[in-house]
């Protein structure tokens, strides 16, 4: 498949901005159940939840630019019964309606007032968002992992990546934040952003391996129908190329997608865990900035790799244009 | 329940392209407006098509064969691409099971294109909808048409008929008794999409000479029973009758 760029930001974003959000709740129920993990000033919720809002947004916009039609963009969440995609385009501005009203919230202080058993509509709107961005998860890794025929996506780990990674890069942007912000909460959350990395490298590496075995069903002779060991293409029936070898095919050379994975494993595990190390030690705001910049822009080669890596069974139908 | 499919004959397809041709044409001229093209007559000439020929080899020389192979989107029965349509501009009728766009639902996203197995969809660059054959459902249907006509462009262009068009949940129709008598098969079974069109395969032609074919024998009405023999003097008119 060919790497978007538009869908490459869209993911990427949209899983740093829940991943945010997610580290900020769960900091809140700690402190709502007295777990002492450090005090977290006035600013800190609203300022964070506005982050984490402007990444859905770009997010969001980032994908009207994937779209041939924007204008019509309203339409898609009609078909949310059958529709990953259409799931998603309903439950992302409902994520954001939440994420918004909880900064709004902790802005205007309702944390003060609790509405019943000594919880306070922040701490309720916050439980309804995380639903919401777990399910975000679910609905963007669905998006690709429903397609079966894409082998090297149909897989769970398909979803369970996007999560782990989503929640990896927003703890460490969380981590970048509370050194700026409440530099008591540093430590705290810096280990979840570590955990989440060590996690999600367990499961991108299945992955890889997984998709390294793959043998792929479709084969030139269940395509055409012919059953003989050697078919060759001679013509695809278009001379210059058409939408589908524009849009399924990356055109980068072998060694250039093998080396984008070692870019990404090299950014998005190591790197980051050694930034944030050093940040930690030297208690260098950069340099744990840093590290979610080297793991961000690590993630979008990750998520390069993982169009390119996918293999369309149309391919084998435009292999020569004669 | 009809399923309007289209069976294409291997055996017969020369790889003329007049499908291709005839099929951009009627579609190009129709109401749901062009089938874009851009550089028609330049270097990189691309541009939109329901319907295209493509040319495989099979073997190796000298025992080779050239399969001219016809793709168009197949009319799945169970067409992976239309659950994962977000506004339902993709849609499988009911009534006689052609999928189809609406151009003017479609948002263009893409994800059709990427849920389909085959490669039959194609994005209009310039309209930045997605296209797809309709089975020529604005031609089918039209009464101002002689029936005889009331048949896919494609079809009626082809000249050796490779191209039959029909219901294939009809056991009785051409297209059904194609498939059943000649080896129909489906495209990527693997997928369970159950494609609505099939191909029939390459067969190989002999002609049979038969013995009696060049002589004539005994008996040829069949009729029961020894004949008398005649005696070996006496003369014979064609070993028959003997008087």
């Amino acid at each position: 498949m060919r790497p978007a760029f538009s869908v490459l930001l869209l993911t990427t974003l949209l899983g740093v901005g829940q991943g945010l959000f997610f580290a900020v709740y769960c900091i809140q129920v700690l402190e709502h159940f007295e777990v002492r993990v450090g005090p977290a000033g006035t600013l800190f919720y609203p300022l964070a939840a506005a982050i984490s809002l402007a990444l859905l947004v770009g997010g969001l916009a980032a994908s009207f630019f994937h779209l041939g039609r924007p204008e019509r963009a309203w339409r898609s969440a009609a078909m949310w019964r059958t529709s990953w995609l259409s799931r998603e385009v309903i439950v992302l501005p409902a994520l954001m309606g939440c994420v918004f009203l909880y900064g709004v919230g902790h802005w205007l202080g309702w944390r003060a007032r609790p509405i019943a058993l000594g919880v306070d509509a922040t701490l309720a709107i916050g439980a309804v968002g995380t639903l919401l961005c777990l399910l975000l998860f679910l609905c963007t890794g669905m998006i690709y992992a429903c397609l079966k025929f894409l082998q090297e996506w149909h897989t769970p780990l398909t979803v369970i990546n996007y999560s782990l990674f989503g929640c990896a890069s927003g703890l460490m942007l969380a981590t970048a934040y509370a050194a700026v912000v409440e530099p008591g909460l540093v430590n705290y959350i810096a280990a979840w952003a570590a955990g989440f990395t060590l996690a999600a490298l367990v499961t991108r590496g299945a992955s890889l391996v997984r998709n390294a075995r793959l043998k792929p069903r479709s084969s030139l002779q269940t395509a055409i129908g012919v059953k003989h060991p050697r078919i060759v293409q001679k013509a695809q029936g278009a001379m210059g190329g058409s939408f589908n070898t524009r849009e399924f095919f990356h055109g980068a050379s072998d060694g250039f997608v093998r080396s984008i994975k070692w870019w990404f494993l090299v950014a998005v595990f190591p790197v980051p865990l050694a930034l944030l190390g050093l940040g930690l030690a030297a208690g260098a705001p950069a340099l744990l900035a840093a590290a979610f910049v080297v793991q961000y822009l690590g993630l979008l080669a990750e998520r390069w790799f993982f169009f390119a890596q996918a293999n369309h069974p149309q391919n084998l139908y435009y292999q020569q244009i004669s | 329940m009809t399923q309007l499919a289209l069976v294409i004959d291997l055996n017969v397809c020369v790889g003329c392209h007049a499908c291709v041709t005839s099929c951009k044409e009627w579609n190009t001229s129709g109401v749901a407006g062009f089938l874009s093209d851009d550089n028609p007559y330049g270097k990189d000439p691309t541009g939109t098509f329901f319907n295209r020929v493509q040319t495989f080899e099979v073997g190796e020389y000298p025992n080779t064969q050239t399969v001219h192979f016809p793709k168009s989107c197949l009319h799945c029965e169970d067409p992976p691409c239309v659950p994962v349509c977000p506004t339902g501009a993709s849609y499988k009728r009911a009534a006689d099971g052609i999928v189809l766009v609406d151009y003017d639902k479609c948002i263009g996203c893409k994800y059709c294109a990427w849920a389909c197995p085959y490669g039959a969809r194609e994005l209009d660059e310039h309209q930045k909808v997605m296209k797809k054959c309709t089975l020529c459902v604005d031609r089918i249907y039209d009464e101002l048409l002689p029936p005889a006509d009331r048949r896919p462009a494609c079809v009626m262009a082809c000249p050796t008929s490779a191209r039959l068009f029909g219901d294939v949940h009809d056991p009785e129709s051409q297209v059904s008794k194609a498939i059943s008598e000649n080896g129909g098969y489906a495209l990527m079974p693997e997928w369970g999409t159950q494609p609505a069109n099939h191909y029939l395969p390459r067969r190989k032609t002999e002609i049979r000479v038969r013995v009696e074919d060049l002589e004539r024998v005994d008996n040829p009405l069949k009729v029961d029973g020894k004949l008398p023999r005649p005696r070996p003097d006496e003369p014979s008119l064609d070993d028959v009758t003997s008087w």
